[in-house]
């Protein structure tokens, strides 16, 4: 299971990616998507709209089961990706390539509060 | 400590994911379920199917055990036939379902393929019966044997292709019909709505012809695969569908049961009594005409009062979310019904349970 050394992640397996302009990319990791099994529908937040840190942000739904997706960080939706809610079979293909949406962080200092790798990857093996 | 069958280690080198099914570590899928899926609708796809588990039936008193056990009628096959029954208890509840194989021959000996969790009942069901009423009837476990069901338009033809000696037997199999080929038996039945082939060999020459398979272009598919085809054809599975609290008329499986002869079978009675009820529950199928995913046990609010999904998913091959349901009496077929989705209530069309033909999307 990959967990890239440069983004940080969250315990309920998002992982989330600062971009040169202080937006995030966030998306759902390599162990998520493999437990989820095939994607068939991804439900995206409208642009613009505001969440609170842990409010539920997206929904993906396989074929086993439906899962919400958390805000990491409390923020402004400012793209979503329509390529993924097409071809939603693109996050299990490649998860850290298929982000789902882009945020721009009310506070940019919680984002050192995210896990990073090597704590992502303890949360993942008191999952197995 | 889970069951493995022969298969085990091939599925782990293929890099399954390995998942417990009924106490049994079986493959859910080798990369994606819906290429699995799309792969047996296409052209091919294999399944290792040796949890389920074989009975084979003999003894002077076989046929009459087997016309007492199940509801459809053995009677009925000629040597190489197959059939599909319940078996039922005293008050008509489903204790499995199944598919009874006359063997070739002048003897009335007969195989049951019945399913993995419910076999070791089956068969203390079964020799319970015999004991009962004295039936002079041996029942055989057949631990010995694997089994694994080749399906899709290009089943036939693959099967031949990865395995030249048994071309003959295939080629004049019928539909439903079953024959031995030295110490295989090979059955042109299956789970998946498709044209297909299930064998049973022993164990130890199951690896041989699962790779004599793939290096014959059949795909691996897993259970997850095997449960989408089997809902999108319509077929019923044992502990949704059907279990012991409800008997066949109200699991779309009235079709199965044999009413012709005055047969006593166990369970008839109720059965007959069921039939004169008005108010029987029906099994029907579900599409959602909505953005979502139908699943098990989900509330269905129709005109008539609420029903319940018994299995939901999303069909590859149909392009959006299917379910069978068990539906109030008067429900009609076309009704739009609403589901409590996780999302909240959503629209489904009431259709035929069946979706999908020999990859023919049917409604």
């Amino acid at each position: 299971m990959r967990i890239p050394e440069e983004l940080r992640y969250t315990e309920s397996h998002e992982w989330v990616q600062t971009q040169p302009d202080g937006s995030v990319l966030v998306g759902i990791t390599d162990f998520a998507q493999d437990a989820l099994g095939d994607l068939v529908f991804i439900d995206l937040p409208a642009v613009g709209k505001a969440f609170a840190a842990g409010d539920v942000i997206a929904v993906v739904e396989s074929v086993k089961a439906a899962s919400d997706i958390y805000a990491p960080v409390a923020g402004t939706v400012t793209a979503v990706n329509d390529a993924v809610k097409d071809a939603p079979e693109k996050v299990n293909r490649d998860a850290y390539g298929a982000w789902l949406f882009r945020m721009q962080p009310q506070e940019p200092a919680k984002l050192q509060g995210l896990l990073d790798a090597k704590a992502y990857q303890t949360t993942v093996d008191s999952e197995k | 400590m889970l069951k493995r069958t022969a298969l085990f280690e091939i599925h782990r080198a293929a890099g399954a994911k390995m998942v417990d099914f009924g106490g049994w570590e079986m493959p859910l899928h080798y990369g994606s379920q819906i290429e699995e899926h799309l792969a047996v609708r296409a052209g091919s796809g294999m399944f290792d199917v040796s949890h389920m588990r074989v009975v084979d039936v003999n003894g002077a008193d076989a046929l009459q055990g087997l016309r007492t056990l199940l509801a459809n009628d053995a009677a009925r096959l000629e040597p190489g036939k197959a059939l599909y029954s319940c078996m039922l208890r005293h008050d008509g509840g489903v204790l499995d379902d199944l598919i009874v194989y006359r063997l070739a021959g002048e003897g009335a000996a007969f195989r049951l393929v019945v399913n993995a969790a419910t076999g070791e009942r089956d068969l203390a069901w079964m020799q319970q019966v015999r004991r009962e009423r004295g039936f002079d009837m041996e029942l055989r476990m057949r631990a010995d044997l694997a089994l694994i069901a080749v399906q899709g338009p290009s089943a036939g033809a693959r099967l031949c292709r990865a395995v030249p000696h048994v071309a003959r037997v295939v080629e004049s199999l019928g539909s439903f019909c079953a024959a031995a080929q030295g110490d295989w038996f090979l059955a042109r039945t299956g789970y998946t709505g498709e044209d297909g082939f299930e064998i049973a060999l022993p164990a130890p020459q199951a690896t041989e012809l699962w790779s004599a398979l793939a290096g014959a272009d059949v795909a691996p598919c897993g259970l997850g695969a095997r449960d989408t085809l089997r809902l999108e054809a319509g077929l019923n599975l044992y502990g949704a569908e059907m279990d012991e609290s409800v008997t066949p008329l109200e699991s779309g499986l009235a079709w199965t049961v044999d009413w012709r002869e005055p047969r006593e079978f166990i369970g008839r009675a109720v059965l007959e009594s069921q039939r004169a009820n008005p108010g029987l529950r029906q099994l029907l199928g579900l599409k959602l005409l909505d953005r979502g995913v139908l699943r098990a046990h989900q509330a269905v609010a129709t005109a008539q009062g609420s029903g319940e999904i018994t299995s939901g998913t999303f069909g590859p091959t149909v392009g959006c979310s299917i379910a069978l349901a068990r539906l109030p009496a008067g429900v009609a077929l076309a009704d739009e019904v609403s589901v409590a989705l996780r999302a909240g209530p959503a629209r489904a069309r009431v259709c035929r349970p069946a979706f999908v033909r020999h990859g023919r999307v049917l409604q």
